[in-house]
Formats: structure tokens, C-alpha cells, sequence
């Protein structure tokens, strides 16, 4: 049975479409009437979360997203960052948890699709992309089914739309047993002056709609779930979208075609709340109106209701405002590459948002309050209370410290990752220069002699969850590290905020306390936020996950040749520690686990040294002094120092008498801004010469050589035994081995 | 010597494989669509690049195997003309019954991409001339469906007609092929399909050249 549009608007069915009931006064207040079916339908899209970030923009607002090199900030499609030469990278952010949750496969390959589509949509190629999963814990029974399934969409998606996945994150935690998040990133070449915006501008000119057919799939995906809704829907559908990358490689080089020709005014991709989104975008920002006639729209279903096309989430769709003698040539390129092309609508100059279907006008709505006057919440928030310290000399030290740091290496959260990234296609384009396992992934730009792109994406949620605003600086400072370890200048970042439901006053101040940090960092590193996405109720219940905010970053090396990578030690190198001695063991990988116990406060960043320390260590990878440089980040020092091992097969003898603290501190404490670097041996004094006298702390702990990681007289592991153990856990867990065993204990 | 890469909706390694031609060959392929029905009659080379044709929904290379230039790419095979197939260029030339033999899902059911060991098996065919006999190379695989099948009788006429030009060596064999093979060759000699990337091993960027000699060997321009 079809809808009606005149369906009588009940408190019911205004509830199910997630408005609240001053929001609906604010509706009748701004129309004059009560709105049809279809206008409600409209309405509830963009005004839900998802779309307006009504409980999160007061707080966006006072992050930094402006810098000498930021073309384009938040509000479009993607950020865009000048990196010389006339060339831009073009880059985001955004999460699909919910519906990888409820369908890992097609969830994570449609968020996939979804920030690819970003994007290209800004005219730009992508080049690279990243992932930032996180699961509940590996003996919960979902676990293994949701990381499967979400690996092979990721890659499915990825590879066969042809980027590269070049890093990303795999976490495990059982606050996300019930929420997993799947945050997908990428990243587009484009030339400065050949970037396409949204914003339409000219009265009268067609607006075309390109790419995939539209169904039912994901109708009211942003919204609604309610029983009596369900009923009245023709059948049941799922409210996850499937994605057809075929169609979306296929859109890509239509859309870089057609925009070469000039033909294209604004275009925006049809993402969350489909065909209303991406009409009411190009319309509002260009002060313009949109007429569109529903009859026009390829659809691959029939007897589709203007209320269903109105709100499809159908993938790989465009809208576009379209130069009108250009209309042939347009046309004949999206016919050579087998997608639609149809004119379904024109811009007027009476700022209304009209909709007519079947002959019947089933919408007419003020465009630009449809956007701009959208609900805005500034919601009750309470700063949450701090942990008291953790001296380390409160923390039991390792009955043994070799099977510690085997059980940190081979443990869920530390081990290789290789299993998931042996999925993903990391090398084609044939620019990769890092594939995931290092500190960041790194692409050649093409067409340049030398210049390239790194890439990571971290948070470190239990610092987060101890202490939001300590935690959101260290999300970006280890982002920023991770890109400065590769010898690249950080540029700019995305970030994707995942939390809980914000109607909790807790909820919100592990937010708000979150973005002041994000906020404090960015503008201490000069890393400013270009774009994002903010993910909200992310709970089960009533349960909420770790606070995530995720931070993607971007940075550039002008020279790749002389870029740092984690195994590069050669036989005799000197092995320097840059920064300071270890000595916060509260919230670290150690403390929970090796000693099963999460407490204590998230270690603090200090700004100021997080960037002194990173501006010399970039000096010198650019200067040629190292042979191999890996950022300090979970596990501490040993556990950096095992992994560079790892990655270059050499042993390492390290002595730890210039220190100062207890082993335990200065082996798995996780202070920030520090490096472990390895070099040539004659380069060493001139090195540490340089770092006293730019006031930078930094301890020699010994050479590279030998077949063992051996620590004074703490430990001696074989490289051997610390890869076997690095690698195997994340195969076994996922053929049930470790399951098995877990269970027979 | 001209080279022409064949461009199809869904392959998605055809700028790497244009990129390989270039770098190695010194000049531009040109490139065939789909719909196209004859090759440029000065091309000495034809190359099928990877990716995911018409989206693999069906069995991969299946669709592409049917399309219009196909056709026009057998009957330059016929004339001698060589062509290459990588990945799903190879899926391709299988369906299209131009090699012997089938390519199913890996054995892990997973797709694969990491870096395997790739022994020459034969290095007299016009690819690999460059390499001698056994030569050990480092090269990328990336696929899903890279486990290639034959039945008895079909693989031991392949191997005793040397037909099997690559294997994966010992212990990298990522996909479960038979007799790790990776690349085989029609009698004639002309038309070779293999699974791995050379054309992502060819230069410093890419961490080493291995997969350069598959290229100056087919374009004819071995260094000295």
C-alpha cells in the first residue's frame, strides 16, 4: 500500500520521526500550516542529528579550522589543503557505526562509499584511505562475526573501487560490545583552482541527477525505527544501504570527466537523507530555490512515494546544477559510462523548496530554514571529575618483564594488525610509499618528482574516558606525531567525534571537555580541523561507548626520498630515545594489561614540548640523520622498541643506567611526545649535540645488533619469538584458536 | 614497439599499468574501450590491467570475456600479436577461452595484497626474456580470486609444454593454486595471464624493479 500524502499528521507519527514536540511548534511557526506527509518526512531529515549537529555545533564552532594553507574548512564536502605547486589535498572523516552494527559487511562498505563519494565530489582523485575500527571485546560472541564482516566490506568496497588503504586503527573494548565504530577516511588529489563546491548559483538552471538508480533502501536510515511506522511502509526494508562500488568507480571518472568539460555549476552527493540533503544544501548555500519534479527521478522500484524517494539512501548518487548548454556533452558522458542522467529540477529565485509528484504539489517548504534554522541545543553538560594520581611507585612491577612485554606485543590491542591489512588493497595506484604497520601510511603525489602525503588517524579513547579534555590533546598531538615520525610537516586534520547519547549531562561534558582539548592542540600545533563528522547516542542500554574522538591528519613531505620509516635500523646503529625518561604507568596498556587494572589519570600533553620535540625530529629525517624513527605511543618505550625490531629484524641492545625511575616506568610508561630514534652510529654525538642545544631531552640507550631486543639485565627476547607472538594473535583469534583456549581455561 | 591497454568499466590498475608502459616502454600506450572493435594495427602489445570488471558480480572477467573488443583481441592474438593479462586480465583471457585453465576464490576466501616470491619457471617466452630460469622475483599480488584450477589432464600438458611461466616459490603461495602456478602462457607463446602486479614493483618508489624485465621484455627494450 502506498502512503498518502495528506496522511493525517499525528504526535505519534511526529514522535517517530525523531522531532521533538517544541521542534514540531517550531515547524508550524515557520510554514504557517501544518506540512504534509512528505514535508514532515523532509523536515525530520534535516533536522535530525545527523544532518543539522544540533547538539554539537555550538561546541564545532570554537575549533580552529583556518591556516595559512586551508583552501576550504568545515561545511563542505571535504576539507581542502594547499600543498604547493597549485595542487590540493582534499580529505574527511565520517562514521558508519550504527548500520555496521547491524550489517557489518554492507555498513562498512557503504561508509566506505560514502567518504569516497566526499571526496570526488570536490573534483578530486582519491589517493589514499584509512580506517579507524573499534570492537567490543574479543571473547564477546559478536566480536569475530563484526570484524570479518566489516574487514571485507572495508576492502571490498576500497578495492575494488581501486584506492589504496594505507592505515587506520583496530581497537578492542568491551564498551563497544554493543556500538562498534567504523570511521572511514579518505583523501583526493585536485588542482587549487579546479574545486567544486556545492553552492549553486544562477536562477533557472537545470539540476541533474547522476549516477545509481534511487529505491527504497534506507529509507529514513537517519531517523526512524518505530513499529506503527513499519506497518505502514509498503514492506519491510532494511535500513542499510548496499553499496555497488562498480558503480561508484564508474561515477568517479564520469564526474572527473564531466568536470573538465565546464559543464558543472555545483554538485553535491546524495549521502545521508539522499535527494532532500543534497537539494536543500545546493540551494540554501547558493540563496536559491529548488523545484524538483519527482516524476524525472530514475528510480528502480516501483510506485515509489514522493515521501520514499524524498528520504531513499540508495548509494552512488549525485545532484548537480548543470550549465545549461553543456547538457549534450554531460549527457553523452554519463551515458558512455552507463549511469543516469536526468534533468529533475530547476533553481528559482523564490528561496522555496518545492517538490511536485504525479502532477500534486506534495511539498513546499522555505528552503533556507530548512538548514539555517535548524534546531540548535546547548545542552546541560558537567565536567567530569578526575582520577587521582598513580605514582609508579604504586604500580606492582612484571613478575618477569620479558613475558610482560610478550603478552603487551601479542596481546588484542597491540598486536600486528596484519591480518586486517592484508585485506585492503594498500598498494594499487603503485604510490603507496608506507602501507599500513608503520606509524603512518604515506603516498607519492602523482606527476611530482618527490613530493608526498602521510597519513594516521588515532585517539586513545581510555585517556579519553579518564579525562576528556587531556585525552582529546592527545588524540591530535599522536596524530600529529605519528606524521611528523615519517620526517612529514603536519598540515591540517579531520575528526570524527564518536560518543554517547549528549542528553546526558555527562555524556555532553566528556564532549564539550574533548573539543576544548582537540581544540587546544590544533591551534598549538598550528593543525587546524577542515572537516568532520560528529557521531552522537552511540550506546546500548543505556551503556555508552568510550568516548571516541578519532583524528585523521594529513601531512606533507616534500622529499620522499628522505622520508623515516619504523624498520629502517641497520646493524650498529645508535639507538636515542627523544623526549623525556617513562614515568606514567595511569591509564597504560601495561597497567590493564599485564596488571589487569584500568586507573589513574590519562598522561598529559605538554603542547609546547609535544612540538619542540616534534619540529627536531623532523629536522632531522630531513636532514638525512636517521635510519629508522617510531613514535612512543601505547606500551611505552619497550614496546616501540620491540616493534622497530620487528619491522627491521635486527636485535637491539639497549641499557636503560642513564635513566631515571623505576624500570617499569621507563619501559611501558606512556608519556607523550616522544620518539625513539636509530642512527648511524658517527652520527650520534652530532645528534645529541644538537638536541642539548635546542633543549630537546634525549637519552642514548644503546645499539642495534644481535638477533634479541635485550634490556639491561630486565629481558632478552629473540626478534624471533617477539614476531611470532606479534603476529599470531590476530589469526587466531579470527580462525577460534585463542577462543578455544580461553575457553578451556 | 606500441603497446595498447584495454580499458573496461570496473578495471581499476589500468593508470598503473599505463604508468609501468610508459616508464619502461619510454612512451604511451594507447588505450581501447570496450566498445571498440578494432585494435590499431601498429600495436605489438596489448595489455589487460587488473581491477574489478563490470564489478566481478558475476564470475570475474566473465562479462568482459563477452564485450565487443574481445573479439577484436583474439583475432590480433590469432595474427600473433602479443597480450598480456594481470589479475583480472587474466580472469579475463580464461573466460575468454584464450588460456587454459580456471582461477576460483582463494583458499583463504579472503582477498589478499601483500608481497610473495615469484620464481621464472620459463624464461625463453617473449615476457620474460629479461629474467634467466629460476630467478626468484619479489612481486604484489592483490586479488580474490587468484587460485588457479586445471584438471590433470590440462595441467600436465601445460607443464610439459612449459606453459607454466611463473610459480609462486616455496611457502608464498598466497591463494591455493595448483602447483603454485601464477602465470601460464598459450602454446603459441604469444598470450601470458598472470595473477601478481609487476606493475607495481618497477621503481624505487615502489621499493624495488623486479617487475620491470616482464616489461622491457614484452616491449623489447632489455637494456644491455
Amino acid at each position: 500500500m502506498t502512503i498518502s500524502n495528506s496522511r493525517p499528521i499525528t504526535p505519534e507519527l511526529i514522535a517517530a520521526h525523531g522531532l521533538k514536540p517544541d521542534e514540531y511548534e517550531r515547524i508550524l511557526s515557520l510554514i504557517g500550516r501544518e506540512p504534509t506527509f512528505t514535508e514532515l518526512g523532509i523536515f525530520s531529515a534535516m533536522w535530525n542529528e545527523h544532518c543539522s549537529y544540533k547538539s554539537s555545533k555550538r561546541w564545532l564552532r570554537t575549533l580552529p579550522t583556518k591556516g595559512p594553507r586551508v583552501i576550504q574548512g568545515p561545511g563542505e564536502n571535504a576539507g581542502v589543503v594547499d600543498i604547493d605547486d597549485g595542487d590540493c589535498v582534499v580529505f574527511k572523516m565520517e562514521s558508519h557505526n550504527h548500520p555496521s552494527y547491524i550489517e557489518p559487511y554492507q555498513g562498512a562498505a557503504t561508509g566506505v562509499g560514502g567518504i569516497l563519494r566526499d571526496v570526488f565530489t570536490m573534483g578530486a582523485r582519491p589517493v589514499a584511505a584509512m580506517n579507524a575500527l573499534r570492537f567490543g571485546a574479543p571473547d564477546h560472541p559478536k566480536t569475530r562475526h563484526l570484524v570479518s564482516g566489516v574487514v571485507a566490506g572495508v576492502g571490498g568496497y576500497g578495492n575494488s573501487f581501486g584506492v589504496p588503504t594505507v592505515g587506520g586503527e583496530v581497537e578492542f573494548d568491551e564498551r563497544y560490545n554493543g556500538n562498534i565504530l567504523v570511521n572511514a577516511f579518505a583523501a583526493g588529489l585536485a588542482k587549487s583552482d579546479a574545486i567544486f563546491l556545492s553552492e549553486a548559483k544562477g536562477v533557472g538552471l537545470p539540476v541533474v541527477y547522476l549516477g545509481a538508480k534511487t529505491g527504497r533502501d534506507g529509507v529514513g536510515g537517519a531517523t526512524m525505527a518505530s513499529a506503527e511506522f513499519d506497518e505502514s511502509i509498503e514492506e519491510k526494508r532494511p535500513t542499510v544501504q548496499v553499496g555497488d562500488p562498480f558503480t561508484e568507480k564508474c561515477l568517479l571518472e564520469a564526474c572527473l570527466e564531466l568536470m573538465q568539460t565546464g559543464a558543472v555549476i555545483a554538485i553535491q552527493d546524495m549521502g545521508a537523507a539522499g535527494l532532500t540533503c543534497s537539494a536543500v544544501e545546493m540551494g540554501a548555500k547558493g540563496d536559491l530555490g529548488i523545484e524538483l519534479n519527482l516524476d524525472l527521478v530514475p528510480v528502480r522500484e516501483d510506485h515509489m512515494t514522493a515521501y520514499e524517494m524524498m528520504l531513499s539512501e540508495s548509494q552512488e548518487r549525485m545532484l548537480m546544477v548543470l550549465e545549461p548548454e553543456k547538457e549534450e556533452v554531460a549527457k553523452a558522458i554519463f551515458v558512455k559510462w552507463g549511469l543516469d542522467f536526468a534533468i529533475v529540477g530547476y533553481t528559482t529565485d523564490d528561496l522555496r523548496f518545492r517538490i511536485l509528484h504525479q502532477g500534486e504539489e506534495v511539498a513546499n517548504l522555505p528552503i533556507k530554514q530548512l538548514g539555517d534554522e535548524a534546531p540548535e541545543y546547548d545542552r546541560p553538560w558537567r565536567e567530569p571529575g578526575k582520577p587521582s594520581p598513580l605514582p609508579a611507585s604504586m604500580v606492582a612491577e612484571p613478575n618477569d618483564y620479558g613475558l610482560a612485554l610478550l603478552k603487551l606485543v601479542g596481546s588484542p590491542n597491540q598486536s600486528s594488525r596484519r591480518w586486517v591489512y592484508e585485506q585492503y588493497d594498500t598498494l594499487i595506484q603503485g604510490n603507496s610509499l608506507q602501507i599500513p604497520g608503520g606509524d603512518a601510511g604515506v603516498v607519492r603525489v602523482e606527476g611530482h618528482p618527490s613530493k608526498a602525503l602521510a597519513f594516521s588517524s588515532d585517539v586513545t579513547p581510555r585517556y579519553v574516558e579518564a579525562d576528556p579534555f587531556e585525552g582529546g590533546k592527545q588524540a591530535v598531538a599522536e596524530c600529529w606525531r605519528n606524521i611528523t615520525a615519517t620526517g612529514a610537516e603536519p598540515l591540517a586534520a579531520t575528526d570524527n567525534l564518536n560518543f554517547g547519547n549528549p542528553e546526558k549531562p555527562d555524556i555532553m561534558g566528556q564532549f564539550v571537555m574533548a573539543i576544548k582539548g582537540i581544540g587546544e592542540a590544533c591551534r598549538a600545533l598550528d593543525f587546524p580541523i577542515v572537516s568532520g563528522n560528529v557521531s552522537l547516542y552511540n550506546e546500548t542500554n543505556g551503556v555508552a561507548i568510550l568516548p571516541t574522538p578519532t583524528i585523521a591528519g594529513v601531512g606533507l613531505l616534500p622529499d620522499w626520498s628522505k622520508m623515516a620509516k619504523v624498520g629502517g635500523a641497520r646493524d650498529g646503529d645508535e639507538i636515542v630515545l627523544i623526549g623525556i625518561d617513562g614515568s606514567h604507568l595511569g591509564q597504560s596498556v601495561y597497567l590493564r594489561d599485564v596488571l589487569g587494572i584500568v586507573d589513574g589519570p590519562a598522561p598529559e600533553v605538554d603542547l609546547v614540548v609535544e612540538r619542540r620535540n616534534g619540529d627536531f625530529v623532523r629536522s632531522a629525517i630531513r636532514n638525512g640523520q636517521f635510519s629508522a624513527c617510531h613514535d612512543i605511543s601505547s606500551g611505552g618505550l619497550a614496546v616501540a622498541l620491540a616493534e622497530m625490531a620487528i619491522a627491521s629484524g635486527k636485535g637491539m641492545q639497549v641499557n636503560l643506567k642513564d635513566c631515571n625511575g623505576p624500570a617499569h616506568a621507563l619501559l611501558f610508561g606512556e608519556d607523550q611526545a616522544r620518539y625513539v630514534v636509530a642512527m648511524p652510529a658517527d652520527m650520534a654525538n652530532f645528534l645529541c649535540a644538537n638536541a642539548e642545544g635546542a633543549g630537546v631531552p634525549f637519552r642514548r640507550l644503546g645499539k642495534v645488533g644481535g638477533s634479541e631486543l635485550v634490556i639491561d639485565d630486565l629481558l632478552a627476547v629473540s626478534i624471533e619469538q617477539l614476531r611470532d607472538t606479534h603476529e599470531s594473535w590476530f589469526p587466531d583469534f579470527m580462525d577460534g584458536s585463542s577462543n578455544a583456549a580461553a575457553a578451556a581455561k | 614497439m606500441k603497446s595498447a591497454v584495454v580499458q573496461l568499466p570496473g578495471l581499476n590498475r589500468d593508470r598503473d599499468m599505463i604508468a609501468a608502459l610508459t616508464k619502461i616502454g619510454g612512451k604511451a600506450p594507447v588505450t581501447v574501450w570496450q566498445t571498440e572493435t578494432e585494435i590499431p594495427a601498429d600495436v605489438d602489445l596489448i595489455v589487460i590491467p587488473g581491477g574489478f570488471s563490470y564489478g566481478d558480480y558475476l564470475r570475474c572477467g566473465a562479462i568482459a570475456a563477452r564485450m565487443p573488443v574481445m573479439q577484436a583481441i583474439k583475432a590480433k592474438a590469432e595474427a600473433g600479436v602479443k597480450v598480456l593479462g594481470v589479475c583480472n586480465g587474466f580472469q579475463i583471457l580464461l573466460e575468454a577461452g584464450m588460456l587454459p585453465g580456471a582461477l576460483m576464490r582463494n583458499a583463504s576466501l579472503k582477498f589478499v595484497c601483500k608481497e610473495i616470491r615469484l620464481e621464472v619457471t620459463n624464461a625463453e617466452t617473449d615476457f620474460t626474456r629479461a629474467y634467466e630460469k629460476g630467478q626468484i622475483l619479489r612481486c604484489p599480488v592483490a586479488h580474490h580470486d587468484g587460485n588457479f584450477f586445471a584438471d590433470a589432464e590440462t595441467a600436465a600438458r601445460i607443464e610439459g609444454n612449459g606453459q607454466v611461466v611463473f610459480r609462486y616459490a616455496e611457502g608464498t603461495n598466497p591463494n591455493g593454486s595448483l602447483n603454485d602456478i601464477a602465470g601460464v602462457i598459450n602454446e603459441r607463446g604469444n598470450v601470458l595471464g598472470m595473477m601478481p602486479h609487476p606493475e607495481n614493483l618497477i621503481e624505487a618508489a615502489h621499493g624495488g624493479s623486479d617487475g620491470r624485465g616482464l616489461f622491457a621484455s614484452a616491449l623489447d627494450v632489455i637494456a644491455a
